[in-house]
């Protein structure tokens, strides 16, 4: 295989993860990671919390890279523009081409941006280190703060933007914040802990149209909800999701309906189903299922996703690049999130998506707590703030509950 | 090898006494315990799992 090359497309911690696992599962060939953003990957989850606050430095957040990956070839500043699978190139976005022998995707996702019409100045997105340092210099003590979107990102930057000094207001369709992954039980008790704070949710509410500052008309003046509220805002935060990077893929016959669906070992499928031996998918893009849940592959926006399905994309990668053979135990990482919002952790363990029922196991929903997600009357995830010891206590109880299928 | 623990970066997720519980623990009060002395090299691969998945990227592996 020395003689081989692999382009991973995308230099954030899938990528790193992936080259990382590459020269770990004994391919000795050329790695070339090509990235969109100029830097060497980052860790993104303080650009919502510890960054944006200003108690950690944005120059900090470069990840450790083991030592394998030294010889690693960095692209950096230019994303893939298109992809070929037949030919095996990839044409980057300054107009060079790269042969592969293998390709791992890892381009991860773009934030989805307000569709309304509405002036630049003022408006804000969360994903990369220069969206977060733009933002940490509008959250000046006094701002007005509208943030759309209540999920994880949407609920931290509220809470950042609260200890700055800011006044902040957060619109969201959903009834309580962080309602997908939490359920409402919990979501509730976030709910309570924000107005707490001071921040006014205005829930099951979208923006209809922004208003121009009437100073000056390059900047955003307030934003008019859909029941007519007018909420006056010096700063609007989008957090509306994210969106696949897959573009570069249009022309392949792969299925990248939602991000790049894959078999469980991560090997891209086409849109017959057919898992290729030469592509594999890693990180919040690809699309994949986890057999300790069910067969339905998902996506999943969680930290700990591109080193999970790294691990298993790149000795799988190697099998298809050498004809050796594929991992076969089931590939059934335990899901896990956490999130900061006023100095205390929300941490998680498990499936609360498939649960039936949540059950308060200690503590008060308002203050610190262990809340259990149960289908069935078994225990599949546990969501905690606070009281970490009884919540780690449970992950080994939830892992072995949820069986792989 | 050694491991050395950023105090002013660790937040105590515990995800490295998952990792290689054989040198972090989590106290009763959940705060971070670790073994700052030298490790055997049996323990490479853990310790290496344990930096890659810390959620802060607190933890630094020194030869």
């Amino acid at each position: 295989m020395g003689g081989q090359r692999v382009v991973v497309a995308g230099a954030s911690l899938g990528g790193l993860r992936a080259a990382e696992g590459l020269r770990a599962a004994g391919f000795a060939g050329e790695i070339v990671v090509v990235g969109d953003e100029p830097h060497l990957p980052y860790n993104r989850p303080p650009l919502s919390k510890e960054a944006l606050a200003g108690d950690v430095p944005f120059s900090s957040l470069e990840f450790r890279r083991r030592k394998s990956v030294d010889d690693v070839v960095w692209r950096l500043g230019t994303p893939v523009a298109e992809a070929s699978l037949t030919t095996r190139e990839v044409v980057l976005a300054d107009g060079s081409v790269l042969a592969f022998d293998g390709l791992v995707v890892a381009t991860g996702l773009r934030v989805r941006r307000l569709t309304l019409p509405a002036p630049e100045g003022g408006r804000h997105a969360v994903r990369t280190l220069e969206d977060a340092a733009a933002l940490r210099a509008d959250l000046r003590p006094g701002a007005r703060v509208v943030v759309i979107g209540a999920g994880f990102i949407g609920c931290e930057v509220a809470a950042t933007a609260v200890g700055l000094g800011c006044q902040v207001a957060v619109v969201a369709p959903e009834e309580v914040p962080m309602q997908r992954p939490l359920g409402l039980e919990v979501g509730g008790a976030m709910r309570r802990r924000h107005e707490a704070h001071g921040v006014r949710l205005h829930l099951g509410r979208l923006p209809a149209h922004v208003e121009p500052a009437q100073t000056d008309g390059t900047r955003v003046g307030a934003v008019v909800l859909d029941d007519g509220a007018r909420l006056p805002a010096d700063v609007v935060v989008e957090a509306l999701g994210c969106v696949p990077n897959t573009d570069f893929l249009a022309s392949t016959p792969l299925d990248i309906g939602d991000g790049v669906r894959t078999d469980g070992w991560l090997r891209a499928l086409d849109v017959d189903g057919v898992a290729r031996p030469d592509v594999v998918a890693v990180g919040d893009v690809a699309r994949f299922p986890n057999a300790l849940v069910d067969d339905v592959p998902r996506r999943v926006e969680h930290w700990s996703i591109p080193t999970d399905t790294a691990r298993r994309a790149a000795p799988a990668l190697v099998a298809g690049l050498s004809g050796g053979e594929l991992d076969p135990a089931p590939f059934a990482p335990v899901p896990s999130f956490w999130s900061d919002q006023y100095g205390q952790r929300l941490q998680s363990f498990g499936s609360l998506g498939i649960a039936d029922s949540v059950r308060l196991l200690e503590g008060d929903l308002d203050a610190e707590f262990v809340a259990g997600y149960e289908r069935e009357g078994v225990l599949v995830g546990a969501v905690g703030v606070g009281l970490m010891p009884a919540l780690l206590a449970l992950r080994g109880q939830i892992a072995a509950s949820l069986q792989p299928s | 090898m050694k491991v050395v623990v950023d105090r002013d970066k660790c937040a105590d997720h515990g995800q490295c006494v998952f990792a290689a519980p054989e040198v972090f623990q989590l106290d009763p009060d959940g705060k971070l315990v670790y073994e700052a002395g030298e490790l055997d090299e049996g323990l490479r691969d853990r310790v290496e799992e344990a930096a890659d998945v810390c959620p802060l990227q607190a933890i630094t592996v020194e030869d």
